[in-house]
C-alpha cells in the first residue's frame, strides 16, 4: 500500500508549528536545557563547523513511516539553482571538510551530480544519504558507479536485515530492492576492505523504542547480512527516531508518545552532550535557510536570533560559535549511547 | 477498572524497597550485575529474561523484557522463538511427569 505524506493526507502535523505545539504540550519532567544544566554543562553552543549538511529537497521515491522530513513522491520542494550555487560557493570559500547531502532522495535533485563533482573538485569529503531503492530505478541505475568514481561515502538506510521489519517501516518491497542495491554497491567495491569506498548502513528502530548498542548490533549485522545475502559493509550506525513529522504521527496514533518521551528523558546521558552533532555542523534547507540540524529544520526552528538566516549571508565565524536552539525532541540525541547522523556518539 | 495488575505499577517497583531498603539495595546491585554483558551478551540475557517472564507469567516482566529485547537488537522473530522455548519447557515439564504417572500406575496395576 502506498503511504501518504502528512502534507498530502492533510494531516495537521504537516504544519511545523503544530508539531512544536504538540511537543511543548507534553508534561515532561524537565526541559532539555534543564537536563543539560543539571549535568554540569553550559547551554549548548557550536564548537566548530566540520560538516555542511544540505537538504536538497523533500522529493523521494519512498514514503517511510518514520520519516522526519515527511518526504515522498508527492513533495515538490527542490533546492533551486541559486541556493545550490550559494551552498557550493560557501563550501569552496571555507575550509569545511565535509559536505553531507540529504533529502528526500538527494539523487532526484537535477543537479545532484554537479553538486558532487564541485564538492569533490574542491577536495571535500562528500556523503550521500541514500535510500538504496533509488538506484534500482532505470534513470538512476548508474548512480552507484558515479558515486564510486567520485569516491563518495554512501550512508544507506536499512532498518533491519529481516524483510518484514524493513518493509513495515519503509514500504512493501523495499527490502528486496535494497538488498539488490547493496549487492551492486559491493560489486563496485563499496564496503570492501581496502577499496576506500565507504558503505555505512543506518538502522532506526522499527517502533517506539530506543536503538540497540551500535557496537553489539554491528557484529550481529555483519554476520547475518553476509550469511543471508553475501553483503559486506563498513559501519553500522544506530539512529534514534526523533518525535518529528511522520514518526510523531505514529507515536500519537499508536498511543506511544508520552511513553516514548518519558523513555528518552529517563535515558538522558550527560556523556553525549559534548559530541552532539549540532555543535559541529550546520544544516541548510531546500530554500537556503539555516538550522542547527535537519530535525530543527523540519519543525522550522531556525538559528538563534542574530545568527545568519540563510546560506546567502552565512559566515563560518558566526556559525561556529552560535548558541544551539533546542526543544523536547533534542532528548532523542542524548538518550542512551547518543544519536547523530553518524550514529551513536559515546 | 480494579484489577490485580496495573501496567503503571511497574514504574513503582522501587516502592517495594521502602520497608527494607538494605535488602532492596542488595537486590538492585545483584540484579543490575546479572544483566551486564559477560559470557552472554546483554541481548541474549534479555531474551532469556523474556522467556522466563513467560514461564513465570509475570506481565510486568513481559512488558519490560519485550522492550529490553527490542532495544538490545532482537527481532520479533527471535523473541517469538524465545517464548516458544519457554512454552516447550513448560509443556515438556508437564509431560515428563507422565513418567511419574506411569510409575505409579505400574506399581498399582497387575
Amino acid at each position: 500500500m502506498a503511504l501518504l505524506t502528512l502534507l498530502n493526507s492533510r494531516n495537521p502535523l504537516a504544519d511545523a508549528a503544530a508539531q512544536r505545539a504538540t511537543l511543548e504540550a507534553l508534561p515532561l519532567a524537565r526541559t532539555f536545557d534543564e537536563a543539560v544544566g543539571a549535568a554540569g554543562h553550559d547551554p549548548l553552543r557550536a564548537t566548530s563547523l566540520s560538516v555542511l549538511q544540505i537538504n536538497v529537497g523533500k522529493r523521494c521515491n519512498q514514503a517511510c513511516h518514520h520519516c522526519h522530513v515527511d518526504a515522498g513522491p508527492d513533495r515538490t520542494e527542490v533546492m533551486p539553482d541559486d541556493v545550490v550555487d550559494a551552498c557550493l560557493d560557501f563550501l569552496e570559500t571555507t575550509e569545511i571538510p565535509t559536505l553531507d547531502i540529504t533529502g528526500g532522495a538527494p539523487e532526484l535533485h537535477p543537479r545532484f551530480r554537479d553538486i558532487v563533482r564541485r564538492a569533490r573538485a574542491a577536495g571535500r569529503h562528500v556523503i550521500d544519504r541514500c535510500n538504496l531503492t533509488i538506484t534500482r530505478l532505470p534513470n538512476y541505475a548508474d548512480i552507484p558507479a558515479f558515486l564510486a568514481a567520485h569516491q563518495v561515502e554512501v550512508i544507506a538506510s536499512l532498518p533491519s536485515f529481516a524483510a518484514r521489519q524493513t518493509d513495515a517501516q519503509r514500504g512493501e518491497g523495499v527490502f528486496d530492492s535494497s538488498i539488490a542495491a547493496l549487492q551492486r554497491f559491493n560489486e563496485l567495491g563499496y564496503g570492501v576492505e581496502g577499496s576506500g569506498l565507504l558503505l555505512n548502513l543506518v538502522t532506526n528502530p522499527v517502533g517506539a523504542f530506543l536503538p540497540a548498542s551500535q557496537r553489539a548490533l554491528e557484529a550481529d549485522w555483519k554476520r547475518e547480512i553476509r550469511r543471508r545475502h553475501g553483503i559486506v559493509f563498513n559501519r553500522l550506525y544506530t539512529i534514534t527516531n526523533m518525535p518529528i513529522s511522520r514518526y510523531l504521527q505514529f507515536l500519537l496514533e499508536s498511543g506511544n508518545l508520552n511513553g516514548y518521551m518519558e523513555r528518552l528523558l529517563a535515558a538522558f546521558n550527560p556523556a553525549t552532550v559534548d559530541g552532539l552533532m549540532c555543535r559541529s555542523m550546520t544544516s541548510v534547507g531546500w530554500d537556503g535557510r539555516l538550522y542547527d540540524c535537519d530535525f530543527n529544520q523540519m519543525i522550522d526552528l531556525g538559528l538563534e536570533a542574530g545568527a545568519p538566516r540563510t546560506i546567502f549571508d552565512a559566515t563560518t565565524a558566526q556559525l561556529a560559535s552560535r548558541r544551539i536552539v533546542v526543544g523536547p525532541h533534542c532528548f532523542g540525541c542524548t538518550a542512551g549511547a547518543g544519536s547523530s547522523c553518524g550514529g551513536a556518539t559515546v | 477498572m480494579d484489577t490485580y495488575y496495573h501496567p503503571k505499577d511497574l514504574a513503582r517497583f522501587s516502592d517495594v524497597g521502602k520497608e527494607a531498603p538494605e535488602l532492596w539495595q542488595k537486590f538492585n546491585e545483584w540484579y543490575n550485575a546479572v544483566f551486564k554483558e559477560g559470557a552472554l551478551s546483554e541481548r541474549e540475557k534479555a531474551l532469556i529474561a523474556l522467556a522466563v517472564a513467560h514461564a513465570v507469567q509475570c506481565p510486568y516482566c513481559i512488558d519490560a523484557y519485550s522492550t529490553a529485547s527490542l532495544e538490545k537488537g532482537s527481532t520479533p522473530e527471535q523473541m517469538t522463538e524465545a517464548v516458544h522455548v519457554a512454552a516447550a519447557i513448560r509443556g515438556g515439564a508437564s509431560l515428563v511427569h507422565g513418567v511419574q504417572m506411569r510409575n505409579h500406575v505400574d506399581k498399582l496395576s497387575m
